[in-house]
């Protein structure tokens, strides 16, 4: 493959990047009643939250760890609805043989889902962040903003990389995709520390803290918090940002492997564009 | 170079323990400029060879390339030179327009904003989609939808365009228009290449150069369309219309199992070749009474299905009238077949010798082999 071959690809995927992110944003745009309900239904959970730390006496920053765990939340929930059970719903939309039919890498594609993804989610999250702390007394502590903009990118794209991988996984699943996703949800909420701190608490063991943080969002949200709420600076969350950094590592070959051998396995046994299968 | 080849093609599917033979040892070569029908009833691997080719799926066994490259092993190259409209598919996101879907699409193939902005214009024009370009494509009909599906297969301006029963959907004035404009398509640059799966007969001998058949998986029969008539200059068609003498009231479905048996019965008959029912009332898609003698001649619904024979086919029979189309092996046969029918019961209205048309064709590879005498 020559130079000019190799830029040719470049580009094409490029536009197939954008053109996939353009469909999430697009859709965002034209139902706008969606996002808003989406912002209000993860306040209405994380108001329970407040509340109950109010009555309990709990420490004022445990309200600010509910709204930013509230906030992060809501690209899990993107990961999972909106990433992992992606494929399988554009295989049952018959959208995949067009994409499975073009030059287009897939991870072209899987990217532009997930560069969507994250533009259409950071908005709603930051709704959740602004509502929550205009409705609750918050307050935060940040000093060090390139921290808290390293660890974001790097949770976002630990994140989005675990949806990559899953969509291809999801799609071998077939219809059993939403029971998965059904599955993966509430332990996530539980282990990842949505509501409460866990790496920088004593509520789990250290074997459970490990297993926790092949969660991306395990890690992402307890140094966001840490930079956000309780004023760190970067050295305190270089465990974190070196966990992050790993999960991407891997996550993102993974999600490749994951999405040949998808499409190796489909095109052998004729399930790529069948639906139902 | 063909612009389209298999070699020794097929393919296996495993189901529930089974291996069925969906394509077996399939050659065809298409040249460039050239549209080939590929005639098959359901399940006779029409849309198994075009996935194939299309790189959607891998052959068990045998070759296939477009315009030289192997299509295993240089999918990618492939996937730039093709594209794929198959009828009643999803054409977009529906809450993308219709110009913003073809916007969509022509990404996948990476076109440059003019280059985009310029075919999506043409394409909008070509298939009448001026009214609806801004319009969202989940509220679109069916029929306009299958435009929009067209004009999506023609985004990327295909060496070879795969067109698995594209007009499914469309009605007759539509169908015409979108034959139309494949065949120009074609002849404007001689470089592209259709190959077009399809159940309507008259479709195929209207706008294909050349006309395959396919069964059971195996290529029985590939030639030009009239090649392919002169090989019946030994047949002869005949058109038959019976009354059936037994007035009593019957269910449908017993009704129509006599009419299964009955064709069966004719079928073997000495020196008849094939026989089906024929419709009595009008077709869709453009193949209707009015259109002449082969338009007449396709099935119900202007479909041909081999399975038709066993079909409950309402315009077929009315009132105890059915008609029927026969392959004769020779005209000194129609004495011995009207015999036939007195001796099981039927009056014998009329009897007309027809012109062979493609789907006397058809009959002859298909029917003769479903009578078991292929």
């Amino acid at each position: 493959m020559g130079t000019s071959d190799i830029m040719d690809d470049l580009i094409l995927n490029m536009k197939v990047v954008y053109a996939r992110a353009y469909v999430r944003l697009k859709g965002l745009l034209r139902e706008p009643h969606w996002s808003i309900a989406e912002v209000i239904i993860p306040l209405l959970s994380l108001s329970a939250y407040v509340y109950m730390y109010t009555m309990l006496n709990a420490p004022a920053e445990y309200m600010a760890f509910v709204i930013v765990g509230g906030a992060m939340l809501a690209f899990w929930s993107n990961v999972l609805w909106g990433m992992s059970a992606q494929l399988y719903w554009e295989k049952e939309t018959g959208m995949l043989q067009h994409y499975m039919l073009s030059p287009a890498s897939r991870m072209a594609v899987l990217l532009g889902m997930a560069v969507g993804g994250a533009l259409n989610t950071t908005l709603r999250s930051i709704s959740i962040l602004l509502v929550g702390t205009l409705l609750f007394p918050v307050e935060y502590n940040l000093i060090d903003i390139n921290a808290l903009l390293i660890v974001f990118l790097l949770t976002i794209t630990a994140l989005y990389g675990m949806g990559m991988l899953f969509a291809s996984l999801f799609l071998l699943y077939g219809r059993e995709a939403t029971h998965i996703a059904d599955l993966l949800q509430e332990p996530i909420y539980l282990f990842s520390g949505i509501y409460y701190p866990v790496l920088s608490s004593q509520i789990f063991s250290q074997a459970v803290k490990l297993v926790a943080s092949i969660i991306p969002l395990t890690f992402g949200i307890d140094a966001i918090r840490l930079l956000l709420i309780m004023g760190r600076g970067i050295g305190d969350v270089t465990l974190h940002i070196l966990g992050l950094s790993l999960l991407v590592a891997i996550l993102l070959p993974l999600a490749y492997i994951a999405l040949r051998r998808m499409e190796e396995i489909s095109k052998r046994h004729g399930r790529l564009t069948l639906r139902w299968q | 170079m063909y612009a389209v080849e298999t070699v020794d093609l097929s393919r296996v599917f495993e189901l529930k323990g089974k291996s069925i033979l969906a394509l077996d040892d399939v050659n065809i070569r298409i040249s460039k400029g050239e549209i080939l029908g590929l005639l098959g009833a359901n399940g006779a691997g029409k849309t198994t060879l075009v996935k194939i080719l299309s790189t959607l799926l891998l052959p068990s066994k045998g070759s296939a390339y477009i315009h030289g490259y192997d299509v295993v092993k240089y999918a990618k190259d492939v996937r730039r030179m093709i594209n794929l409209v198959s009828g009643g598919e999803t054409p977009g996101y529906g809450m993308l327009t219709v110009r913003e879907n073809l916007w969509f699409f022509s990404q996948l193939y990476g076109l440059s904003s003019s280059l985009a902005r310029e075919r999506i214009d043409m394409l909008i024009k070509a298939m009448e989609l001026e009214q609806y370009k801004d319009v969202r494509m989940h509220r679109l009909s069916t029929g306009y939808k299958q435009r929009l599906n067209l004009a999506r297969g023609f985004i990327n301006d295909p060496k070879v365009l795969f067109l698995d029963e594209p007009t499914l959907g469309l009605d007759v004035v539509n169908a015409k228009h979108m034959r139309k404009y494949m065949r120009d398509w074609v002849d404007s640059d001689r470089a592209r290449t259709i190959l077009l799966t399809t159940h309507y007969l008259a479709e195929a001998e209207e706008v294909c150069d050349k006309i395959a058949i396919i069964y059971k998986g195996r290529i029985v029969a590939y030639e030009t369309p009239s090649a392919l008539k002169a090989s019946l200059n030994n047949g002869v068609s005949i058109k038959v219309e019976i009354l059936s003498n037994d007035h009593t009231p019957t269910t449908t479905s017993s009704s129509s199992d006599n009419r299964s048996r009955m064709v069966e019965k004719i079928s073997r008959s000495s020196g008849v070749l094939a026989c089906m029912l024929e419709p009595l009332g009008n077709g869709e898609n453009g193949y209707d009474d009015d259109m002449g003698k082969h338009e007449k001649s396709s099935h119900s619904n202007g479909r041909y299905d081999s399975n038709s024979n066993n079909d409950d086919s309402s315009s077929s029979s009315s009132n105890g009238l059915t008609r029927l189309r026969i392959m004769l092996d020779d005209d000194s046969k129609i004495p011995d077949l009207v015999s036939t029918l007195v001796l099981n019961g039927y009056k014998v209205l009329s009897v007309k010798k027809d012109q062979p048309t493609l789907e006397d064709v058809y009959m002859r590879y298909v029917g003769m082999k479903d009578n078991g005498m292929g």
